[in-house]
């Protein structure tokens, strides 16, 4: 039973109706990232009577986010966002479900979490979580509201939306088949932001997703509009497939989750180190994997422990024959190489953690001297 | 033969202006390998092209007076 008062004013609307009111209630929303983008949209679905919205953040609330991320108070920094966004929207309209999802989207939990809900809104803040989302909503056959800013521009366009039978509207990848190299590129925590601006692309954002729930209006598919807060221009470009651009996108679930989306966007990750204090906690732990990565024959010797050798100098040829899971420890004389060795390897195999002995075996040899 | 190029994005912060005329350029290959040189910092940027509002593929040949955008991919939210 539709409340139709809270309702009323939209209900107004021919194209709406209870009709219309009624695919609202029992649409479901996932909203990735309440952020500037997320905050303006997630208020308003609940306000037009999403009944369930899903909330994706894994993130606390900061002092700086605040002139943009509209749900968020003075009082509440240092809380979940999801959490929080979740409170506020249930304040504002009890009467739909409102599920916090207080954590970080990876290429293990997408498919799962995105699985549950009919259209997804991407309010995130780098390459590497938009293209798995945009990844994930294709394989699972679910729209796909994007939604970018920076500066004094913004970017809306609809993705993957069902055209006929088989075919779906262009995606992601059509439009930029390559990441840019993210270390070139800024991001708002880098290059700024206009409070506002997220805001009229989060609307955006919202208003296209509550057409395509209701089924009116012209989506922005096979299109990207962009948008410049200075001098209010907006352009509408049309965007065609591009038969090249899918050739490396995941085809599977289990292509998916074995996607390294890091190296894809190029950001090159540091493997974490331990001490040698830690290291020698470790040594009781039959799972673990130690691996030296020095020259055969360097010095000195370790027999102490049980590892397997292979040099930094053959590691990347010797990669295709490797297999590697759970916790593996690198370690070279004074940390250097070992490092090295731990970042390739994370690289390449995404399923395990590479962690590099800091100090080398020199620092836990001088360690284990002093305990003795 | 004349075109004209509207930048978006950190491809306009790259060429200092979000508008310029350029000639001489006959095609979409021509003009990313004319930015390359003359702004090298374009390189480590992706961006889509399109001409008169509509995103083109591969190399595709000007004519005179079309309207060349420059579309690099936003991260932030």
């Amino acid at each position: 039973m539709i409340n139709s008062e809270r309702y009323s004013r939209q209900i107004l609307l021919p194209q709406v109706g209870t009709h219309g009111q009624e695919k609202l209630l029992s649409s479901k929303v996932l909203v990735i990232g309440s952020g500037g983008l997320g905050c303006p949209a997630l208020q308003y679905l609940a306000a037009a009577g999403v009944g369930t919205i899903g909330i994706c953040d894994f993130d606390n609330i900061e002092l700086s986010n605040l002139h943009r991320q509209i749900l968020f108070s003075t009082n509440d920094i240092g809380k979940p966002k999801a959490q929080i966004a979740k409170a506020k929207l249930q304040q504002l309209n009890p009467e739909i479900n409102v599920i916090a999802h207080h954590l970080k989207l990876n290429n293990t939990n997408a498919i799962d979490l995105i699985s549950d809900y009919d259209i997804v809104i991407d309010g995130t803040d780098n390459f590497e979580t938009r293209y798995m989302i945009n990844d994930a909503c294709v394989l699972l056959k679910k729209p796909l509201v994007h939604g970018a800013v920076l500066k004094w521009q913004g970017q809306v366009a609809v993705f993957n939306v069902r055209m006929t039978e088989q075919n779906y509207s262009t995606n992601y990848r059509d439009l930029f088949p390559q990441p840019p190299d993210e270390n070139a590129i800024l991001s708002c925590n880098e290059a700024g932001v206009m409070g506002v601006l997220p805001g009229i692309i989060g609307l955006l954002q919202a208003t296209e997703t509550i057409k395509f729930i209701i089924g009116f209006g012209n989506l922005l598919t096979n299109q990207i509009l962009t948008y410049n807060l200075l001098n209010h221009q907006q352009q509408i470009f049309v965007l065609d497939p591009n038969p090249n651009a899918h050739a490396h996108a995941p085809q599977s679930r289990e292509e998916f989750e074995k996607f390294n989306y890091k190296s894809f966007c190029k950001i090159m990750t540091e493997a974490e180190k331990i001490t040698p204090q830690k290291f020698a906690t470790y040594l009781q732990d039959n799972s673990i994997t130690i691996i030296d990565v020095r020259e055969l024959n360097e010095e000195p010797a370790i027999n102490n422990f049980i590892h397997t050798h292979i040099p930094l100098s053959t590691i990347s040829t010797d990669i295709s024959s490797l297999s590697y899971t759970g916790t593996v420890i690198t370690f070279c004389n004074h940390g250097r190489r070992g490092q090295q060795a731990a970042n390739i390897l994370s690289k390449h195999f995404p399923e395990a953690t590479f962690v590099n002995l800091e100090g080398g075996i020199m620092a836990w040899l001088k360690l284990e001297e002093q305990q003795a | 033969m004349e075109i004209k190029i509207l930048a978006f994005g950190a491809v306009a912060d790259v060429l200092s202006s979000g508008q310029m005329e350029l000639d001489n350029l006959i095609s979409t290959d021509e003009l990313r390998a004319y930015f390359e040189k003359n702004y090298p910092t374009l390189k480590s940027l992706s961006y889509a092209i399109a001409i008169n509002k509509k995103i083109v593929l591969g190399n595709v040949n000007f004519n005179n007076g079309d309207e060349v955008a420059l579309l690099p991919p936003f991260s932030g939210g």
